[in-house]
């Protein structure tokens, strides 16, 4: 089993759950950012204290959460409260890191939930901010969890849901967000990108094994900077695989 | 996995015990590849998280612009009122201590009008009150408007044409994807919009609870959920900060589905309370459906647990498995094949149809509703004590 390739989604898993570290607390969203903590906590980092956006706190997550409302997601945590206390919280600048996914991102980091197409006539109505927009708000740092296809890589999101850079350097304080907040990483199933902090636009910093920065280039919708040193993200290993398929997610709801 | 007392960098918790040239056994923080003693990792953890890069001190801000509005002006389907809203409580609540058991017939006959703007507590399939949702659909209680954090609720209500009008946050099944019964009624032009985020609209419902007009917040700015919602700013004359203004929301009706309720309406909720304590007292009128109705001595016993107490509340309906085929936590888990078969119903119209035909219309009310989903289909979503 462990000799079966990685597929996308485990390879996303297995990079997001890095970066997730310690004892901080990580806001996460609705599917791989459960599958990413699911693994550090079981893996990396039994310190870590994931936040869920209806009042789960500090669960174990020995089960995964399907969703972010249901029993896992506060199975065993050190509290089950509400969702003012867990915003609030936020706002007051408690939770560090937002884990977050997105139908489209564009070069700031801006997240696209609600429509494809014009508002008033859309091809597509997607769900809409959840709690998405509070994340990428309100937390210190929004790590950005997608696939990686050019249809999602646009210039400009059709739809500015949840705020990256908005549009550069300072337009998230001269719109009123908190300073010192904003994304940190997009993570993909190709690369990882931090955010150049001059130009505040999406820069390459890691390719997973394999890839090329061409094939990034190809399935990204705009030109992007590339960091002085490029590194190589390690292939997942077989522990981390093993513990997602048989551990985590052996029903395979999201993998 | 590390060994469980094995001393973790207290920080970013990746230790490893290392044995070094001289054959003395380290323990390293990984990340920093440095020898650190239990002691030094308790005292100076290696600060993993690091604030983001900023450029320096920032310049004194501009006066923030009015959202970029496309027109024309977002709509407020509820406009605050918090001096109505007092008057109603003083005038139209009876906070007699009376039983108000009732089923959801007679619960939504009373307290769901035409044109009400309604709303129910959920986080996505978990706790919604689907008895009394699948009774307002059967009843045909048209031109709603409607608080939508929903799922499976404002598709039943939005497929039947119930709904005008939705202040909208969220309405899609995370790992199953979208709601295309909310995506042919969007696309189709169907239904008028107002989008907020999870937390303004609980903040909404926060400031009506305070009896308040509005809320000032720090979420949704600088975005296109701003720009479509009625949401204002303004500076802070304090700070000088530039804020979001959330208007107070009051329902007019709030449906809420809790694990025990006695008679009077006093609520306990098990694990997570989502929004519950917010709406519980930014509606006019108050539902309660109830997987146990319990005697009024659990809540004396516990009084901290109550999270709805009675005088809120409008009417009690007891509802076994009434968030079927959703869940309530630690009494029985989803429905996942019921959910998925609904899902692909939901595809075409006409099986969306068929699908509300059978569970909808062709039952006559909650007891009949569990006898077609069958007793024994139900027992296996039981929760037994040691899945908890």
């Amino acid at each position: 089993m462990s000799a079966e390739k990685a597929n996308a989604t485990e390879r996303l898993a297995c990079t997001a759950a890095r970066l997730m570290k310690g004892r901080t607390t990580v806001f996460i969203g609705t599917g791989v950012p459960m599958l990413a903590a699911s693994l550090a906590r079981a893996l990396y980092a039994p310190s870590l204290i994931p936040v869920f956006e209806f009042g789960g706190v500090g669960s174990t997550l020995e089960k995964l959460p399907l969703a972010v409302g249901e029993h896992n997601s506060f199975r065993r945590g050190v509290a089950a409260m509400g969702i003012c206390d867990v915003m609030e919280a936020a706002q007051r600048g408690v939770v560090r890191d937002g884990f977050l996914g997105g139908a489209q991102i564009d070069p700031y980091g801006n997240l696209n939930t609600t429509v494809i197409g014009p508002y008033d006539d859309p091809a597509v109505r997607l769900p809409g901010s959840g709690g998405a927009n509070d994340v990428g708000s309100l937390c210190w740092r929004t790590i950005i969890i997608m696939k990686h296809e050019r249809k999602r890589f646009v210039p400009k999101v059709d739809f500015l849901t949840t705020p990256g850079y908005l549009d550069g350097p300072g337009a998230r304080e001269r719109a009123g967000l908190p300073p010192e907040t904003g994304p940190y990483r997009v993570v993909t199933d190709l690369a990882v990108f931090d955010f150049d902090p001059g130009s505040k636009r999406m820069r390459l910093i890691a390719l997973n094994p394999g890839v090329t920065t061409e094939r990034v280039a190809a399935e990204t919708g705009f030109p992007f900077p590339i960091a002085d040193r490029v590194t190589l993200n390690a292939d997942p290993t077989p522990l981390e695989l093993r513990t997602l398929r048989r551990k985590i997610d052996p029903d395979k709801v999201f993998l | 996995m590390p060994k469980t007392g094995a001393p973790v960098c207290s920080d970013c918790g990746w230790l490893e015990t290392r044995t070094s040239a001289d054959g003395r056994s380290l323990r390293f923080c990984v990340k920093h590849g440095m020898p650190r003693s239990a002691v030094d990792l308790l005292s100076a953890p290696c600060s993993d998280f690091k604030p983001l890069e900023t450029t320096g001190v920032l310049p004194a801000q501009p006066p923030l612009p009015p959202p970029v509005r496309p027109l024309p002006e977002p709509p407020l389907f509820q406009p605050p009122d918090p001096d109505g809203f007092r008057r109603f409580l003083r005038d139209d609540k009876d906070f007699s201590l009376r039983s108000k058991l009732m089923d959801e017939r007679q619960a939504v006959k009373r307290f769901i009008r035409t044109g009400d703007y309604i709303g129910f507590e959920l986080y996505g399939t978990v706790r919604c009150p689907m008895s009394v949702v699948r009774e307002i659909a059967r009843r045909k209680i048209g031109g709603l408007r409607l608080m939508g954090q929903g799922l499976m609720d404002a598709d039943f209500l939005i497929a039947s044409g119930l709904v005008d009008e939705m202040d909208i946050t969220y309405v899609g099944y995370e790992a199953y994807g979208l709601s295309p019964i909310l995506r042919r009624a969007v696309e189709g032009g169907a239904l008028k919009l107002a989008e907020w985020s999870n937390a303004a609209i609980t903040w909404r419902m926060k400031a009506a609870a305070m009896g308040l007009p509005f809320l000032p917040a720090r979420t949704m700015l600088g975005t296109d959920t701003l720009a479509r919602s009625p949401a204002k700013t303004m500076k802070d004359p304090f700070t000088g900060m530039d804020l979001t203004l959330l208007p107070a929301l009051v329902l007019d009706t709030a449906v809420i589905h809790v694990h025990r309720a006695d008679k009077f309406g006093n609520c306990q909720i098990d694990g997570i309370s989502g929004f519950a304590v917010e709406m519980s007292r930014a509606c006019k009128r108050l539902i309660v459906s109830a997987e146990e109705i319990v005697d009024t001595e659990v809540f004396r016993r516990t009084p901290e647990r109550t999270v709805i107490p009675y005088f809120l509340v409008d009417a009690v309906v007891p509802a076994p498995f009434g968030a079927h085929p959703g869940e309530t936590c630690g009494v029985y888990r989803r429905d996942e094949p019921h959910i998925k078969a609904y899902l692909e119903a939901t595809r075409s119209e006409e099986a969306t149809k068929e699908y509300l035909d059978e569970f909808i219309h062709g039952v006559k009310d909650h007891a009949a509703y569990l006898k077609r989903v069958g007793a024994a289909r139900l027992g296996k979503l039981k929760v037994r004590k040691n899945e908890r």
